[in-house]
């Protein structure tokens, strides 16, 4: 299980260019899946029949895709110019190690020496003008001769666990990722879930959730249950207002009731209620209405019952999150439960 | 083992001003290997000491082997870790690293940030300032209590990353890479003939007020002192009259602080051994282990020579390994004839 994930964060998928974690995913679903596909967009689809006619459809989703940036420039010194890909604070990127294109061309971003500065220039963050990716090349030309303006380049993280805490990168959403591999993994050979499960792994959540918009029309599903690696805010806040811990760590999975695109259906939020409390899982409620999911573009095409159940993380889109074991264990272990006893839905 | 893999080893070990013990002895390991003699004293500087073919004099190497760091100063109820800097910090840079807290256990942990999504729009123009920073290790606040105290030291944990064309990015590199070229230096002395003592000093506590090298220089009483240090290298934006670029060799500088004499012999040296070095001019003594080098016992001639680096004082401190071993190329040979510059210098 943590081996998973541990493949699942390590790997590049920029949004836009998902290619080796597509790759990653397919490879760890194929014996627990009937079939598999992707399309044009580069979203990924395994199929896993239970084998009764005209059984529901639930669609299980999480996004694949992860912040990065895009290089669009390079000084006549050999330093990369680049453009953020989905939502960084520029703030969090200075000093700071990345890794670009299929190569994964090593580089950083530097900062002036506090010995340089004067006193006020500390006071105001280092605009995403002044920022710039150095891999070390002597000039343009040896520059452009290791990396080429479009390509993608993400955070040199790799994960690792301490205790019972996973550190990694991008558990937005390889978080989720995971998860529904352990819904395709997660039955008894002479087990069926009792509805056909579509999971797809979307690409482009991070810049519009692009990717999930063509899925309603593509798969018609009955239901749609996304999994996400989501904000969690139990930490110390210097300006000590109230931030609405969005969500905690080690109380276990959160249902969302409402975010930025979605309101939970309500029947599916009691399901999974029911069975977190059958099933002694802890499990709590996303408490800030920011965010949005894939779900958003999905449910109101032709109106499809949706919810949202997330993993807490704390420092998403930064170079390394925080996870607690256990909560993943137990999104996994509630999102498993939940469709066995799917027949109580429906 | 090669001048990469030393390197390697030398900035992954853990060194902040006043705890040098893990630095200290993998640096006289290096030392032992090339040297006749190697020792750490009660402070943490290291000594090698290399005996010469009459040994009618000493060179010592001052090369500090501390690094900046963090110190435990708090930790809340929930176990969150609050600190105070050791050395001198950008608090900018501090945001979103890995640090590894030295307590009875070593932690891992990241200095804590909020995500865009939970944000207000006037948050992104301020820095937070380092008081109220933090350290998250995800722990228990049981195991936290357990196993870190109020003034355990804390490291960034990064490890040295290869990039192109010879460079490498990693903390710690100011001023390990220092020490890199004494070992280098070393190497390249196992070849050459040379008449007095060598002695190489990774010096403790220089961030905090340049002591070590204070403390060594006085115990040593050597004829001639070198410092190596590193010095500003180019980077976007930065004043070209302040830095040097990587790769165009080690600079040699010039200024008060350095005996004008074997200054313009090294330099000779350089020229006629065809060995790229540059220049930086330092109007005012300070900065360097050479602030007290310079001054300490009766007084020593120190010269001074610096590695170019990117992004001083962050995690990703740039160097081009070509001007390291530039560097002790030229240190090699001015060692083998200081006897003789001495003389033609002497008052």
């Amino acid at each position: 299980m943590i081996d998973l994930l541990e493949k699942y964060s390590n790997a590049f998928g920029v949004s836009g260019y998902e290619d080796e974690i597509r790759e990653v995913i397919k490879e760890s679903l194929k014996d627990n899946v009937d079939s598999i596909k992707t399309d044009f967009m580069g979203n990924l689809y395994g199929y896993k029949k239970c084998g009764e006619k005209n059984a529901k459809k639930v669609m299980v989703i999480a996004h694949m895709d992860e912040i990065g940036f895009m290089i669009d420039g390079v000084t006549k010194n050999g330093f990369l110019h680049f453009r953020r890909v989905g939502g960084i604070d520029p703030r969090i990127l200075v000093s700071k190690r990345v890794l670009i294109g299929k190569d994964k061309i090593p580089g950083v971003l530097g900062a002036k020496p506090i010995h340089l500065q004067n006193r006020s220039e500390w006071k105001k963050p280092i605009p995403m003008q002044k920022l710039y990716i150095d891999i070390g090349a002597k000039n343009q030309k040896k520059a452009k001769s290791y990396i080429s303006k479009g390509d993608y380049a993400t955070f040199n993280t790799k994960f690792e666990m301490q205790e019972d805490v996973l550190f990694g990168k991008a558990f937005d959403d390889r978080a989720g990722c995971g998860i529904i591999t352990e819904i395709l993994r997660g039955l008894e050979d002479d087990q069926h879930y009792p509805v056909d499960i579509i999971a797809v792994f979307t690409v482009q959540e991070e810049v519009g959730l692009r990717g999930a918009s063509v899925l309603a029309e593509r798969e018609k599903p009955d239901y749609v249950i996304a999994f996400e690696g989501t904000t969690a805010g139990d930490v110390p806040d210097p300006e000590k207002r109230d931030q609405s811990p969005s969500t905690q760590m080690r109380k276990g999975p959160s249902i969302t009731v409402m975010d930025r695109t979605t309101i939970g259906f309500r029947k599916l939020k009691e399901h999974f209620e029911r069975t977190a409390e059958k099933n002694n899982i802890p499990y709590q409620y996303k408490r800030s209405v920011t965010g949005g999911t894939d779900i958003g573009v999905i449910h109101t095409k032709g109106g499809i019952p949706s919810i949202v159940i997330s993993t807490p993380v704390r420092y998403i889109h930064a170079p390394r999150g925080i996870m607690a074991l256990e909560d993943y264990k137990n999104t996994a272990n509630l999102a498993i439960n939940g469709l066995k006893n799917f027949k109580e839905v429906l | 083992m090669s001048t990469r893999e030393i390197l390697r080893s030398l900035t992954e070990s853990s060194g902040i001003s006043g705890d040098e013990f893990e630095a200290a002895e993998v640096i006289r390991k290096f030392f032992s290997q090339y040297s006749d003699e190697a020792y750490i004293d009660k402070f943490n500087n290291v000594y090698g000491i290399k005996k010469g073919a009459k040994s009618n004099g000493k060179i010592m190497f001052a090369s500090h082997l501390d690094q900046i760091g963090l110190m435990v100063n708090k930790i809340d109820k929930n176990g969150f870790i609050y600190f105070v800097p050791i050395g001198g910090h950008d608090p900018r840079v501090l945001l979103g690293q890995n640090v590894e807290i030295q307590g009875k256990e070593k932690i891992k942990g990241i200095i804590g940030s909020v995500p865009p999504h939970l944000q207000k729009p006037k948050d992104r123009k301020k820095v937070t300032p380092l008081d109220d920073l933090y350290i998250d290790t995800g722990l228990k606040a049981d195991f936290i209590k357990e196993n870190v105290s109020i003034g355990d030291s804390i490291i960034f944990d990064t490890s040295c990353v290869k990039l192109k064309d010879d460079c490498y990015a990693s903390q710690a590199m100011d001023n390990r890479a220092g020490v890199l070229v004494l070992i280098e230096v070393l190497k390249v002395l196992s070849n050459l003939k040379h008449n007095w003592d060598v002695y190489m000093v990774g010096t403790c506590q220089e961030e905090v007020g340049v002591r070590g090298a204070a403390m060594s220089a006085y115990e040593i009483k050597p004829n001639v002192g070198v410092v190596i240090d590193v010095t500003f290298g180019f980077s976007p934006g930065s004043n070209k009259y302040e830095v040097v670029k990587l790769g165009n060799g080690g600079t040699i500088a010039m200024g008060p602080n350095f005996h004008p004499g074997l200054t313009d012999k090294i330099k000779k040296l350089a020229e006629n051994w065809e060995i790229k070095y540059q220049e930086t001019f330092i109007p005012r003594p300070g900065g360097t282990d050479a602030y007290s080098f310079q001054i300490s016992g009766e007084g020593v001639p120190v010269i001074q020579m610096g590695i170019p680096l990117r992004y001083m004082h962050t995690t990703v401190e740039t160097l081009n390994l070509k001007d390291i071993k530039r560097m002790a190329k030229i240190l090699a040979l001015f060692v083998s004839e200081v006897d003789k510059y001495y003389k033609e210098v002497e008052h």
